[in-house]
């Protein structure tokens, strides 16, 4: 006779077990249901706590980046303008090679009648100049010639308006850009565009942003090498040096951030220029002839030298406080078990650093991939980035599809770089202090 | 006391100071032998932890000169000496399993892979803890983690290891423990070890002999037991054990026992360790448990004392009782059967006899 | 003698200017303005020339008026902010002074107002409307321009040999003209001179710019010059680069050489062939309420009056962009030099201009600015 047979049903519930296996509190209700429900105020309370942050954090932060992104892909406006061409459209076939009907040009009279007195027809030709120079001027001297044009039939009246509706391109883009959602702003960000063959590359003389794109990624990788080469011993002393020294050394690492950032890169063209400081040494010292300067500015090279000194901090700061987390015995007892400075250092303290290497590593890079004042003021031509000209997009050229469509993959390639780096380092091994 | 396998230490003349002002250690002069195992015992800023320090290599000394089996180690080195060392937090490689910690001091002396992995069975084998050598530290108790400690700083045969408090870290209970096993290591190997700390009884337990440390000179340097029942001076009667101190001057002076006036009049005899003149400020030190009370016998003093506080310990009962002035004057009774009863508030006999009572310098 | 009966004359002239100032002021800012907001926010470029404007006109408005004025030093990113403060719904800008180019996309955008030139401009002193005394410099129906200025060449004279250059196709010259040049990092007037310089007329330069092939051969022109180019983006940046003899010669905007001419007296002059003449302007954003709305056309009707835009050229070396301002432009206000010989307008300065095609580069921009990049980056 087992113990469980001889239990009463008090006894079972006491003990919180019943015949169907489920662990009972003592009212009989499930166990679980009664953690849950004990745990749901606390859980509520916490939620609460943080909840202003939270909503915060939506609002301004999260909102924007999807309404950017959005951006990207959002196409309503052909929509928008000219309703009843895009109905009409449906039934063109590009491929025929022939312009569309009577009933789609009278379809354009109506929409574009509407759109002038809205004033929203210029908007809709800047949007599709981005996909074809042309359509800016073509919309605004249409919009003029519409207001005066007569019964149709129209076709005729908008080809003496402008001669670019009579030409099957015009209609072509037209018709690949009627849809709410467009593909084109990211194909744009790729150096591709959408022709009546299909996506293909853009001409040879149009291409720029994959090769910005591997530009912005290779040099903010040699700035995080930089940094890291110029941070490592410098934050080591930082970490090792007695603390009135090391405060001292700690003001001088800290002293960029107090002063702007155009400052520090107007004093870096000052000291780079081939007139400037430091090829002045040069020339004075011998190294260089004078006729032959260097030229360390306006290109990559200025644009590493100044956002490496720029980002350098960012380096030091979490090297030095996982460092200053090593105990000094772990070289200590290396020593004693009979390794040299270099072997004690490179297989003992080194990899107990590789946590603050990793965070500041981090660190250094997505804020160079993100830096466009610095290269936009050093950089020449050889040295500018991908955001500046997401910056130029979003300031001057009004373009803020494409601009969003190359943060979007800017954004994708630091995932992707997170991703390969948490397979090969491991993000757990990631250290701010 | 001498073996072969063991180095011979010797401290010749030692000064150290970091500041240039003040010295940190003063002078010392030591000489370890073959296979000792020897204490460095003192309050912390005694020195000893630098005297370790300078003979491990890691600080260099500012005057004077160490010597390894009889050669001159000032300018060799740390990792050259050869020294085999366990700190006080056992000093790990986090980011190696048991095993590659073992495998370090090997690996850097080129050993072949085959005789490392031997050796390092044996070593873990010899702290029981032969199945975890492919954890990580981290993955270790606290007294497993200082076991590993010993057996890396013994892995590679050296012939001195040097211990910086290595026990410090552990509860009392384990801390017992390993002293025993560190002990029995010792004995086994055969090698020198130099020890540190500021725990008397881990002193006490393991040492061959105890160098107590204070204010950078070594107070005395003896066997535990000669410590413990002869202290040269009251501030290692005060440091070893419990003690009770009485103050008077000597009124006289004989051969082998003297004659104290403590300070509230009372007189007692005592053994001269460290007066020399009738008219020396003294400092008589008596063990608790060389005290009787209400003595069946007649001793060399006998005097008054209140009980104002018992307290039960089991195998003794502990009391403290004020005796010529001194109300922190601690008694430590044996639990007999057929013991008189006592109370707080009684006033009873206590005595002593001359021998047991250390006339030493003027307690500070 | 002499240099004090002058001194007298300009301190005559400066009165005859404030007493017909004064008169107009009371036409135009002292007319009731009914309805309007009490406060106004201006938006310009900062520096000299917002300075310029400050003493020409806002300082008499205000103190004509009494209307409270803030200034946004924004116009350099207008477009993007008014684009987003549109968006947002919410413009705090009344007034916005932006460049011709700038204009056009903010009208065509909707961002700017169509502005009526017979209600909301002021007439020339003669009676000449508006519209015409404007003429084809208010590029479209949303912008009001105050002043023409141009981008043209400068160069250090100690580092041309005796020989400076006097063409424009001179900074293609490197053997006569060794060393670096600063050019503006846009394709704009650059792919012109290339053109001009491949020996098209100047009638001719955005017919053949309208082909790929003469696309191609004014890119081909840069090429020549490529590694000698320091491009630059912002207007400061030539006369430094040609103080510090980083360049021997480079474009600018005129006002920017007069000053380091003129002002500084550094060893630097300018030609003035094939300048090319640009706008810069007013525009009110889209979609003001009514009362600030009619506060910035008040405002606006004043400042572009044919008085108001000849007293700003005291301060700074651009033309005036009405033609009835041109023969009331006096003296520099602290240097008491003429101005006249100094206007990008001047018939002296003005023999070869090049005349920038604000459509022609509405349709083009898009285009021609990915082709720059990527003829920069190869």
């Amino acid at each position: 006779m087992s113990s469980s047979e001889t239990m009463s049903v008090e006894e079972q519930l006491a003990a919180g077990q019943t015949e169907d296996g489920i662990v009972r509190a003592a009212d009989g209700t499930p166990l679980k249901a009664r953690l849950a429900k004990a745990l749901r105020r606390e859980k509520l309370r916490s939620f609460l706590m943080i909840s202003p942050l939270l909503l915060f954090i939506v609002l301004s932060f999260l909102m924007p980046i999807g309404d950017m992104l959005l951006r990207s892909v959002e196409n309503k406006i052909v929509q928008n303008t000219l309703p009843t061409v895009v109905q009409e459209l449906e039934r063109w076939d590009p491929a025929s090679e022939e312009l569309p009907d009577e009933a789609t040009f009278a379809a354009l009279a109506t929409d574009l009648k509407i759109a002038v007195k809205e004033r929203i027809h210029t908007r809709l030709g800047s949007r599709l100049n981005y996909e074809q120079s042309g359509f800016s001027g073509l919309f605004r001297s249409t919009g003029r010639a519409v207001r005066k044009m007569e019964e149709g039939p129209y076709k005729e009246q908008f080809i003496k308006a402008d001669e670019d509706w009579g030409k099957l391109q015009t209609w072509v883009v037209l018709d690949s850009f009627k849809a709410p959602y467009t593909a084109g702003y990211f194909l744009n960000a790729v150096d591709a565009e959408n022709t009546v063959d299909g996506v293909q590359m853009k001409a040879e003389n149009e291409r720029i942003y994959i090769q910005l794109f591997i530009r912005t990624m290779w040099m903010s990788l040699a700035i995080t090498f930089m940094c890291l080469l110029l941070g490592y011993p410098v934050a080591y002393l930082l970490a090792h040096l007695p603390a009135r020294t090391s405060n001292m050394l700690m003001i001088l690492v800290l002293l960029p951030f107090w002063t702007s950032l155009l400052v520090r890169t107007s004093a870096w063209k000052v000291l780079l220029q081939g007139q400037g400081v430091i090829n002045d040494l040069l020339v004075w010292v011998g190294f260089v002839d004078d006729a032959d300067r260097l030229v360390l500015i306006n290109n990559q090279t200025g644009t590493i030298i100044a956002m490496t000194h720029i980002l350098l901090p960012f380096m030091i700061l979490p090297l030095y406080s996982v460092m200053k987390t090593i105990s000094p015995t772990y070289v200590r007892a290396a020593k004693s078990m009979g390794a040299n400075d270099w072997t004690s250092f490179w297989k003992v303290y080194f990899p107990q650093s590789v946590p603050g290497i990793g965070a500041g590593a981090i660190l250094v890079f997505i804020l160079a991939i993100g830096y466009y004042i610095t290269p936009a003021l050093v950089g020449g031509t050889s040295g500018i980035f991908i955001s500046n000209r997401i910056a130029f997009h979003i300031s001057t050229s009004l373009n803020w599809g494409l601009a969003a469509a190359l943060g979007a993959i800017l954004l994708v390639l630091v995932l992707l770089l997170f991703y390969v780096y948490d397979k090969i380092v491991g993000i757990d091994n990631v250290k701010l202090g | 006391m001498s073996n072969t396998r063991g180095a011979s230490v010797v401290f010749d003349g030692v000064q150290k100071s970091y500041d240039g002002e003040n010295l940190v250690v003063k002078n010392l002069n030591l000489d370890i032998a073959h296979g000792e195992f020897l204490t460095m015992l003192g309050p912390s800023g005694s020195g000893k932890t630098t005297c370790l320090m300078m003979l491990a290599g890691f600080e260099p000394a500012t005057h004077g000169e160490i010597y390894l089996n009889g050669n001159p180690i000032n300018n060799v080195p740390p990792h050259k000496r050869g020294i085999g060392m366990v700190f006080q937090n056992y000093a790990l490689f986090p980011h190696m399993s048991v095993a590659e910690n073992l495998a370090f001091p090997l690996k850097v002396r080129g050993m072949g892979k085959a005789e490392s992995e031997e050796r390092i069975n044996r070593a873990l084998d010899m702290v029981e803890l032969g199945a975890f050598g492919s954890r990580r530290p981290a993955q270790l108790s606290g007294g497993q983690q200082q076991r590993v400690a010993v057996a890396r700083a013994l892995v590679f045969d050296p012939e001195l290891v040097l211990m910086d408090e290595p026990l410090g870290a552990l509860d009392k209970q384990l801390r017992e423990q390993m002293q025993y096993e560190i002990k029995h290591i010792h004995d086994n190997l055969g090698v020198t070890v130099v020890y540190v700390t500021h725990d008397q009884t881990e002193a006490l337990t393991m040492s061959d002999r105890v160098a107590v440390f204070n204010d950078g000179i070594i107070q005395q340097l003896s066997p535990p037991d000669v410590l413990y029942e002869s202290p040269d001076n009251s501030f290692v009667a005060q440091f070893i054990g419990e003690n009770n101190k009485l103050a008077g001057s000597v009124v006289e002076i004989g051969k082998g026992v003297c004659t104290v006036k403590l300070d509230d009049g009372t007189i007692v005899q005592a053994d001269p360790v460290n007066v020399h003149n009738v008219g020396d400020r003294t400092s008589v030190s008596l063990r608790p448990e060389r005290i009787e009370v209400a003595p069946d016998n007649s001793p060399d003093n006998l005097v008054d004392g209140k009980i104002e506080e018992m307290i039960y310990l089991g195998d003794h009962i502990r009391v403290r009782m004020n005796v010529a002035g001194n109300n922190e004057f601690i008694v430590k009774v044996r639990n007999r059967r057929d013991k008189r009863p006592i109370s707080a508030g009684d006033v009873v006999k206590v005595g002593w006899d001359a021998a047991d009572a250390k006339a030493l310098d003027e307690a500070i | 003698m002499k240099h004090k009966s002058l001194l007298l004359a300009a301190a005559a002239s400066t009165a005859l200017f404030s007493t017909t100032a004064i008169a107009q002021n009371e036409d135009l800012a002292a007319a009731p303005c009914e309805g309007c907001a009490e406060e106004m926010t201006i938006v310009s470029w900062g520096g000299a020339y917002q300075e310029s404007q400050l003493k020409a006109y806002v300082e008499p408005y205000v103190a004509a008026t009494g209307v409270k004025v803030s200034f946004d030093e924004s116009s350099a990113e207008a477009t993007a902010k008014l684009r987003a403060m549109n968006e947002a719904g919410n413009v705090t800008w009344d007034v916005v002074d932006v460049v011709a180019s700038d204009a056009i996309r903010l009208c065509d955008e909707g961002l700017a107002a169509e502005l009526d030139p017979a209600t909301d401009l002021a007439n020339a002193p003669d009676g000449t409307s508006a519209e015409d005394d404007f003429g084809n410099l208010r590029v479209n129906e949303c912008f009001v321009p105050q002043i023409v200025y141009s981008t043209t060449i400068g160069y250090r004279t100690d580092k041309v040999g005796d020989t400076p250059p006097t063409e424009i196709c001179d900074i293609f010259d490197t053997t006569k003209f060794p060393g670096k040049r600063a050019l503006q990092k846009r394709p704009i007037d650059n792919l012109e001179w290339a053109t001009y310089c491949n020996g098209t007329a100047k009638d001719k330069i955005y017919e053949v710019l309208s082909t790929e092939e003469g696309v191609q051969a004014a890119f081909d022109k840069l090429s020549t010059i490529k590694d000698d180019v320091v491009w630059w983006t912002a207007g400061a940046e030539t006369p430094q680069l040609l103080a510090d003899g980083e360049v021997v010669m480079g474009s600018t905007f005129n006002g920017r050489l007069f000053s380091a001419i003129v002002e500084q007296d550094q060893p630097i002059d300018m030609m003035w062939d094939m300048q090319s003449f640009d706008l810069d302007g007013w525009i009110l954003p889209a979609g003001l309420d009514e009362a600030r709305m009619k506060r910035a056309k008040h405002f606006l009707k004043f400042a572009t009056d044919t008085q108001r835009l000849a007293d700003q050229a005291k301060y700074i070396s651009y033309g005036p962009a009405r033609k009835s301002s041109a023969p009331l432009v006096g003296k520099h206000e602290a240097l008491g030099i003429d101005m006249a010989p100094h206007m990008p307008t001047d018939p002296a300065n003005a023999g070869n201009v090049h005349n920038y095609d604000y459509t022609w580069w509405a349709d083009n921009r898009d285009d021609l600015d990915a082709k720059f990049q990527s003829w920069l980056a190869q």
